[in-house]
Parts: C-alpha cells; sequence; structure tokens
C-alpha cells in the first residue's frame, strides 16, 4: 500500500476502545480525524480483557466518567450501528468474610452519593437470588444496571463507526515518531504515511509511555497481562457478571456467562507482560491457580472445562488511575492510557470526554485526578503494588 | 420435528460380540453394551446420538473418534461430563443426551 | 551427574521408535499419551480382550504393527510410562500435564513431540449431520471396536485411506455403498513417477481399488461433493455429487466417512513457539524442523505426522532420527551411518508423500464454492455465509481476526476441523493468496482442560 501524507484537525495515535471511541465522538463534532493503530483496532487491551461493564468497585470521583460511559453503553446500536453484544445482566461482588461484607457496604454508602445504587445482600439473600453460590459466599453487592459486553467486537465496531463517519482510520500503520513545530504535530509511520494535524491525542495503551516520554513526560507506566480463560458453552443460567471482593486479593475472581453459553473468567494473578509481544499467553501454573478458585465460587463449574486461555498487555499507575486530560506542556497535545486493567466500561466515556475537551477546550468530567502532572519531574521506578479490581 | 426412535441404533457390530455384557442407563433407560466398549460405541449401538448441537438443530453423534474434534462430550445425571470415544463404557453409568436444563448450576 | 530429562509426547509410530532410541543409549524418557494404549492411530490396538488377528485388523501392515507393539512392550519397564495424560501446555522446560484430574508438570531437558495428525476435512453441506464421521472415525470404529459407523456406508474424500477404509470395511462383511473421490484419476497417472519411490505401497494401493470394485462397490473419481443429505434428527440419508461431466449421483446411505488426507497436530510447537513454513505443496502450516527434527527452539525435537505427514513408516524413521539428533545434542554419540540411512529412508518418503499430494489433491478451490449456508466451524456453527461476512463486510483479512469476529475455531476443537477450510475461504473472501491469511494460532490448552483439575506437586 502506498503511503499518504495526510492532515486533519486531529491525529490519534493508537486504536483501541480509547482512540476508536475518541475518533468516532470527534467526528460527530465535526473535526477531522486520522487515527493510526500499529496492529488492527481493538487488538491489544481493549480486545483481550474481561468485558465488564462496570461502575460498582470504582475509584469513587471516576463514577461520573463511568456513568457518562454507561449510558453510551445502552445507546450504541443508534450511535455505532453495533450492540457489541452489551447486556445489563446485572453484576454482583461477592464476598466471604466479615472484611469484605464492611468493605461493600462502606462501598455502597459512599456511591449511593456518586449515584450509583447498589444492593447490599446478605447470605440468605443471594442464595435465593443466585443459587449457584457455593456455601463459602455470605454475602454480596448486586449493581443491576451493569453488565458486560463482548471486548472483541466493541472497539472493532465503534472503529467501523468512525470510519463510516468520515475519520481515516489507518491499520497496520505503527507509528514511529512524533513531534511538534511552532503549530503542528508531525507523526510519521513505518510505512512512511506521515500526518499533519494542530492537536494530537496521544491513547496507545501500554505503548503510551514511550510517546510521553519523547514529550518530556515520562510516567512510570507498567505493563502486566491478566489471565483469561474461558469455558466450553452450557446452558444459560447464571446471568449477572460475577467478582469477589476478599481479605486475600488472589480470591479476586471474575467470571460472566454470555448467551451462547460459554463463561469467560479472570482475575487472582496476573502475568509478566512485554512491550514486544503482540498475542501473550497466561503462564499455565496461573490457570490452574484460578480453577480452586471458580470452584469455590460456583461448585457447578468444577464439572466444566477450560477450551482455551489468552492473555495480553495491560498497562498499569501504581495509584491504579489512567492518565487523562492536557499534556502538562505541549500545548495541543493530549493523553488517555494506562486504564488499570479497567479501561473497559469506561472506553466510549472516555472517548467522548477526550472529544468534548478537546473540541470545546473543557469537559464537564473531572479530570484533576489523572493529570499526567502528578507524576512530576522525577520518576522512580515503577512499584508493582498494583490493586486488583 | 421428527422425532427419534429411541431403538433405531446408529453403529453395527461386526464382531467381538462375545465380551461380557454390560448395561448403561440411557436417559433413565437400561442399555445393553459389551465391556471393551467406548462409551461412544456403547450409546450408539443403542441410539443414533449422543447430545443436542447447542448452537444449531439437531444431534450429534461424534465425528472423529480419536479424541481431536470433542463433538462427543455427553453428560451423566450428576453433571459430570465424559469425552465419548475415549472413555471405556463401565457397568452402571448414566448418561443424558437429552439437551441440559438453564439450571445445570444450581447447588442441589 | 544426572541425566537428561528427556520427555516425549505421543506413543504412536514415531513415539515409540524415539523412545527406543534413547533407551538404546542409556536414557530413560517419560513417554505420555493421552490414550490408554500405545500405537498411535493407523496402529491403534484393540482394547483387551478383543480377539481379532494382527492380519485382520492391520492387512498388509500387521507386521509394522506387530513390531510396533512387541517394541513397546518390551521398553515399558525402561521408559516412564504415563497413559491417559494429556499434555495441554507447556513453557521452556516445562510440559503441563493433567492426568486422572492431576495437573502436575514434567520438567524436561529435551522434548520430542510426536503428537500426530488428525484428518483433514473440507465441508460439505450437511457434514455436521449425525452420521457423518471422518474417515479416520470410520477406520477407528472397526479397528479398535468392530463397529460399522452406520449400515449402509458412503466414503468420500481423497487420499489413499479413503480406499484403505472402504476395503476394510467390505472385508469385514459391512455394506459400503460408494467411494467418491474428489481427485481426478489422471492425477494419479501424473503422480505415477513420485509414488514409484515406494513401489509395496503403490501396489497395495492399486490392489485396493481393484478389489473394491470387484466386490461391487461403485468406485467414482473426480466427482464434486454437492450435499450429504439428511435431518437434522434423525442424521444422514444420503450423499450427492456431481461428476466430471456435471452429472449429478445420489446415494442412499446412513453414515458417511469423509476425509482428504492428514492435518498436523502442531498446537505444543505453536506454544514452544517454534517456527512454522508454508507448506505449498499441502497448503498448511507446518514447523519448520531440519532435516533430524530438530525446530527452532533449542531443545524441541518434532517427528511423525506432527511435522511432516510421511506415512507410518516414515514416523518410524522420523521417530528415531529425532531422538539421535537430541542425543548428538546432548553430547552423546551415535552411529552415522544410521542417521544417514534414515534421512534417506525420510527423503524416499518425501517423495511418496509429493506424489500422494500431486494424487490426492487438497480440493481447496471446493472452499469458495460452498452456498453461504454450508456450516464451516461444527463446533460453533458458523457458515462460510458468515465467514464471508466477516471478511468482506469487518474487514477480517486474517485467520485469527476472523476468528475473534465471527467465532470460527472459537470451538472445544479450536480449529482443528475448520481452520482449514476457513483460511481458504477468507484467502477466496478477500482476493488474497492463502498463505497471507495465516493459521489458527495454538493457544493452551490443547485440549479441553477440567477445572476440577487438581494441581500436584507445584504445578503452579
Amino acid at each position: 500500500m502506498s503511503s499518504k501524507q495526510l492532515a486533519a484537525d486531529v491525529v490519534i495515535v493508537g486504536g483501541g476502545i480509547v482512540g476508536a471511541a475518541s475518533a468516532f465522538f470527534l467526528r460527530q463534532r465535526g473535526l477531522s480525524v486520522v487515527l493510526l493503530e500499529r496492529g488492527l483496532v481493538g487488538q491489544q487491551a481493549s480486545g483481550v480483557n474481561f468485558g465488564h461493564v462496570r461502575r460498582q468497585g470504582r475509584f469513587l470521583p471516576q463514577l461520573p466518567l463511568a456513568h457518562r460511559s454507561r449510558d453510551i453503553w445502552g445507546r450504541l446500536p443508534e450511535l455505532i450501528g453495533h450492540d457489541a453484544e452489551f447486556v445489563v445482566s446485572g453484576s454482583i461482588k461477592v464476598v466471604y468474610d466479615e472484611y469484605g461484607l464492611a468493605a461493600i457496604e462502606q462501598y455502597a454508602a459512599d456511591a449511593r452519593l456518586w449515584g450509583l445504587d447498589l444492593e447490599i445482600l446478605g447470605k440468605a439473600e443471594v442464595r435465593r437470588r443466585f443459587p449457584f453460590f457455593g456455601p463459602d459466599v455470605i454475602g454480596g453487592s448486586y449493581s443491576p444496571n451493569d453488565g458486560h459486553a463482548n471486548p472483541r467486537l466493541a472497539a472493532p465496531a465503534f472503529g467501523r463507526a468512525a470510519r463510516k463517519a468520515g475519520a481515516t482510520v489507518l491499520e497496520n500503520c505503527e507509528v514511529l515518531d512524533i513531534h511538534k513545530d511552532a503549530l503542528d504535530f508531525h507523526v510519521t509511520a513505518k510505512d512512511g504515511t506521515t500526518v499533519t494535524a494542530p492537536v494530537a491525542l496521544v491513547c496507545a495503551g501500554a505503548w503510551a509511555g514511550k510517546f510521553s516520554a519523547g514529550f518530556g513526560e515520562s510516567v512510570p507506566l507498567v505493563q502486566r497481562g491478566p489471565t483469561m480463560g474461558v469455558t466450553e458453552p452450557v446452558p444459560y443460567g447464571i446471568v449477572p457478571v460475577v467478582g469477589v471482593k476478599s481479605s486475600n486479593p488472589a480470591d479476586d475472581m471474575y467470571f460472566r456467562q454470555v448467551k451462547r453459553g460459554n463463561i469467560v473468567f479472570g482475575g487472582s494473578v496476573r502475568n509478566d507482560a512485554y512491550l514486544d509481544e503482540r498475542r501473550a499467553q497466561p503462564r499455565p501454573g496461573n490457570t490452574l491457580l484460578q480453577l480452586p478458585h471458580l470452584r469455590r465460587i460456583a461448585p457447578a463449574l468444577a464439572n466444566l472445562h477450560v477450551l482455551r486461555t489468552w492473555s495480553g498487555v495491560e498497562s498499569y499507575f501504581a495509584d491504579d488511575l489512567p492518565v487523562m486530560g492536557p499534556s502538562r506542556s505541549v500545548s495541543g497535545l493530549y493523553y488517555a492510557f494506562g486504564f488499570c486493567g479497567h479501561g473497559f466500561q469506561t472506553g466510549p466515556g472516555v472517548g467522548d470526554t477526550m472529544a468534548e475537551l478537546i473540541d470545546r477546550g473543557t469537559t464537564s468530567i473531572d479530570l484533576a485526578p489523572y493529570s499526567i502532572r502528578r507524576f512530576g519531574a522525577t520518576i522512580g521506578a515503577p512499584k508493582a503494588n498494583l490493586a486488583t479490581v | 420435528m421428527d422425532s427419534m426412535n429411541p431403538t433405531e441404533r446408529r453403529f453395527v457390530r461386526l464382531g467381538e460380540t462375545e465380551r461380557r455384557e454390560i448395561h448403561v442407563w440411557i436417559d433413565g433407560r437400561s442399555a445393553p453394551a459389551l465391556e471393551g466398549d467406548t462409551l461412544l460405541v456403547a450409546l450408539l449401538s443403542n441410539t443414533g446420538h449422543l447430545r443436542h448441537s447447542e448452537f444449531s438443530d439437531g444431534v450429534r453423534s461424534g465425528f472423529c473418534l480419536m479424541g481431536a474434534c470433542q463433538d462427543c462430550w455427553v453428560r451423566d445425571e450428576q453433571g459430570q461430563r465424559i469425552r465419548a470415544c475415549s472413555t471405556p463404557a463401565r457397568d452402571g453409568m448414566r448418561i443424558l443426551t437429552c439437551a441440559q436444563e438453564a439450571e445445570w448450576a444450581r447447588l442441589a | 551427574m544426572g541425566q537428561a530429562r528427556i520427555v516425549i509426547v505421543g506413543a504412536g509410530p514415531s513415539g515409540v521408535r524415539a523412545a527406543e532410541a534413547l533407551v538404546e543409549h542409556g536414557i530413560r524418557p517419560v513417554v505420555v499419551d493421552e490414550s490408554r494404549r500405545d500405537g498411535g492411530q493407523i496402529y491403534r490396538r484393540q482394547p483387551e480382550g478383543f480377539k481379532r488377528p494382527y492380519a485382520k485388523l492391520y492387512g498388509t501392515e500387521a507386521d509394522k504393527a506387530q513390531a510396533l507393539h512387541r517394541s513397546f512392550e518390551q521398553l515399558r519397564d525402561r521408559i516412564e510410562w504415563r497413559a491417559e495424560t494429556l499434555a495441554w501446555h507447556m513453557e521452556p522446560h516445562s510440559l503441563h500435564v493433567v492426568q486422572a484430574g492431576k495437573a502436575e508438570v514434567l520438567p524436561f531437558d529435551a522434548l520430542i513431540v510426536c503428537s500426530g495428525a488428525t484428518d483433514r476435512l473440507m465441508p460439505v453441506p450437511g457434514w455436521d449431520l449425525a452420521g457423518c464421521y471422518s474417515l479416520g472415525a470410520a477406520q477407528i470404529s472397526l479397528k479398535s471396536q468392530a463397529c460399522a459407523i452406520g449400515q449402509r456406508v458412503v466414503f468420500m474424500g481423497t487420499g489413499p485411506l479413503l480406499y484403505l477404509v472402504a476395503s476394510q470395511y467390505v472385508a469385514a462383511g459391512a455394506q459400503v455403498e460408494a467411494v467418491l473421490d474428489t481427485s481426478a484419476s489422471s492425477h494419479r497417472l501424473r503422480a505415477l513417477p513420485r509414488l514409484a519411490a515406494r513401489p509395496g505401497v503403490l501396489l497395495n494401493g492399486l490392489k485396493l481399488v481393484a478389489s473394491l470394485r470387484m466386490a461391487g462397490v461403485r468406485v467414482m473419481t473426480g466427482v464434486t461433493p454437492v450435499e450429504i443429505g439428511g435431518s437434522p434428527h434423525r442424521g444422514v440419508t444420503g450423499v450427492r455429487v456431481r461428476d466430471g461431466r456435471g452429472r449429478e449421483h445420489a446415494f442412499g446411505c446412513d453414515a458417511v466417512g469423509l476425509g482428504y488426507h492428514l492435518r498436523s497436530e502442531a498446537q505444543l510447537a505453536d506454544i514452544a513457539k517454534c517456527e512454522f513454513r508454508f507448506d505449498a505443496a499441502s497448503r498448511q502450516w507446518l514447523p519448520r524442523i531440519d532435516e533430524d527434527g530438530r525446530s527452532s527452539v533449542r531443545g524441541i525435537y518434532l517427528a511423525g505426522d506432527g511435522v511432516r505427514l510421511a506415512g507410518a513408516d516414515g514416523a518410524e524413521a522420523a521417530g528415531r532420527l529425532a531422538a539421535l539428533a537430541c542425543l548428538a545434542d546432548l553430547g552423546i554419540t551415535r552411529s552415522e551411518p544410521e542417521v544417514a540411512e534414515l534421512r534417506g529412508t525420510l527423503q524416499k518418503m518425501e517423495r511418496f508423500r509429493q506424489g500422494l499430494l500431486q494424487a490426492f489433491p487438497w480440493p481447496h478451490h471446493a472452499a469458495a464454492g460452498l452456498p453461504d449456508s454450508t456450516v464451516v466451524c461444527r463446533c460453533e456453527v458458523v457458515t462460510a455465509g458468515e465467514l464471508r461476512t466477516a471478511v468482506r463486510d469487518l474487514g477480517a483479512c486474517e485467520i485469527n481476526r476472523a476468528k475473534a469476529l465471527c467465532r470460527v475455531g472459537m470451538g472445544r476443537c479450536q480449529g482443528r476441523y475448520c481452520g482449514h477450510a476457513a483460511a481458504e475461504i477468507v484467502a477466496h473472501a478477500a482476493g488474497i493468496p492463502v498463505e497471507q491469511v495465516g493459521r489458527i494460532r495454538g493457544q493452551g490448552p490443547v485440549k479441553p482442560l477440567p477445572i476440577s483439575a487438581l494441581a500436584v506437586g507445584g504445578a503452579n
């Protein structure tokens, strides 16, 4: 394919759900967009994650962003012509001990103030409503309007919608360099494509750090790989997405049954991940570690088989929050990356928010907690103290 | 919908019939088989199918017979899953070939 | 100094001969096989208690089968034999296995993967009906269980196995309605020079065809499968094909044995990150090996049908050669004249293999002609039309992308029976060479892993 010399209002580096959604929403606002994706849209973290469309459990100040995103999830068919298999299945976080119970009760009380209504279920009630839970489950926090979707489909659907809306979406187009002269950003790709734009949005996930470093804004981003698996299909009988809140982080598994019947699961333990690998497998020993946890939550799962496991490259900051917002020092430069393994639900909302910010210079979402400024000028070695979600 | 005649067996024994007879249960009915049969042969020498297809109308009766296609997984009355072509039939096995219910995950 | 730990995956012809070579040189390898018994597929053993003699089970190959089984019996006390053990995953120097619900790790200094092959399938409308089996399945049901897959059987596909299984069925007293070969007999004539590399095998093949005709079995060549007919709940009731002149022929039956040669089981090699190459002659991706069976990964050796489809004799030679290469790499000397002889044997096998591919080509062009409603992925019931939509409307021009977007290959068999045809359909719909479409990447578990598995001895 011959290389192109392109110009647009906004150049987006990275075609995960954030980049694809941003491209789509920028087009809704009439801005011209070129998106450059190294591989295929949605192949990395956006495509390998668990698929939880959840607000429960988030950093409380992130809830307005999550609400905004949840609203978009509910309107996907009318917005992008594809539902990405989003199901409002409800989502329940179960507990095994008093620590967990206290934690979910506290969170439920706090979250109410942020507009998220959760139901705390006791031992009898949780079993009455969800008879598949094992005897160790002593309660849970149920979020009726959360749900799940298919991560393999969502970002590609946004990418196609963006294209249909007039964005130029270039796949198999690896960005080698981005720099700014007095007025514009100049992006050069491996195949010779160049893009000139007054605004640049870097949302390249685990690989965004090298671009931010190029602008003098290094960040302590670390990459980790989730341990994902999926079972054979069985009749659809487990409706809510299931997660765990335990005093032992290794207990924190999650699983969801899709309508076709397969059960997708993840959690408990993560894997090393490498930036030069585009496809990753979890360590088999890590998958084995997950199995007793699955059996504990829902004993009937013991009868099933794992058909496939996978991992990927997710990126984390030690404070479990992303970088989102304008550059510290370069005008016209914006970032949205490092969503710490919980950026699927917020992806569409992030795209909408970044489009608003770029278009209007301001957004109703409070981005202060996500500012790249929080990493200051001194960058120490990234700590591996990563909270599970 | 055409219904399956339950006695319409699929496989045909061509020899080796002087083996000890055993019995397996298929959807609650006792059925004769021979010691040394795989569970697949024990089932298909009595009936025409092993299970229902999940994503299409119809039944499945195995395909590769060598543990590769995974099309012959059946379940017993306890909900355990067994790959029929690679598992010897044992006297007293209780297999269900009808479609499973949505309450499979419910604790007893 | 401790002995090198060598693990062999697979106790078929290549695995047994590999084990034998190692034992001869003082090594005690671990031999792992998913089955209860040794023998692999072509020399699959009947269960204990069955009485048919070798001549009846294996025909012209009876002596070889018996020799292989005897060799294993002699080896048994000098290897660590792990039957009913599934190698489901691996990492460098660690093979993950599960046996009777217990998951453990087998550490290794060297791994010899002799994982064999499955039938290779080209879909045809109705191949997902009950009563349609692979050719290999039809043979296994007879050889290993003394059963025919139905009362009136049609065999369809191509390759020497087509004629072999059909004649075995006739000899055993089953009713064979027809043998339908997609390859025109002209292909066989053109391939004769290469097939003559193994004159004995060629002669046996000709005899088989003659015996079928003498038994009154309808044999057709150069056919185009049209449909396997039947109903979803009763199964197969017949087969329709078109002959070389476009005329349609129909055969009533209650079972079909369908197959087009073999497809290498290369998932472990893929998980081990071995390099693959596209074999143009057979239009499939195979792990890259040197002439002795060394893969691109140090310490991993590949032999037999799992890497180079050279038949059972070739597998035996390859297994031994790979073990000798492993020994040499461990600094243990071996007989160079023997190595040279084995290499020569494999070269002859390769020439014959090319002849078979020429005589019985994989009918890849049939994929493009499959009606949209044809089921391609049996497990997930993904049709040719859905696959074409993924290419044209969703931009999936690579097989793993097509899998992510339309689910082909996501089912229990993980692409074993749909992967090749799916790649041909994607290639045709995208207008690109099939090599560019890639292959479905091997992912662990190689076969379904029970969630009830208990990890023992530091497996995690």
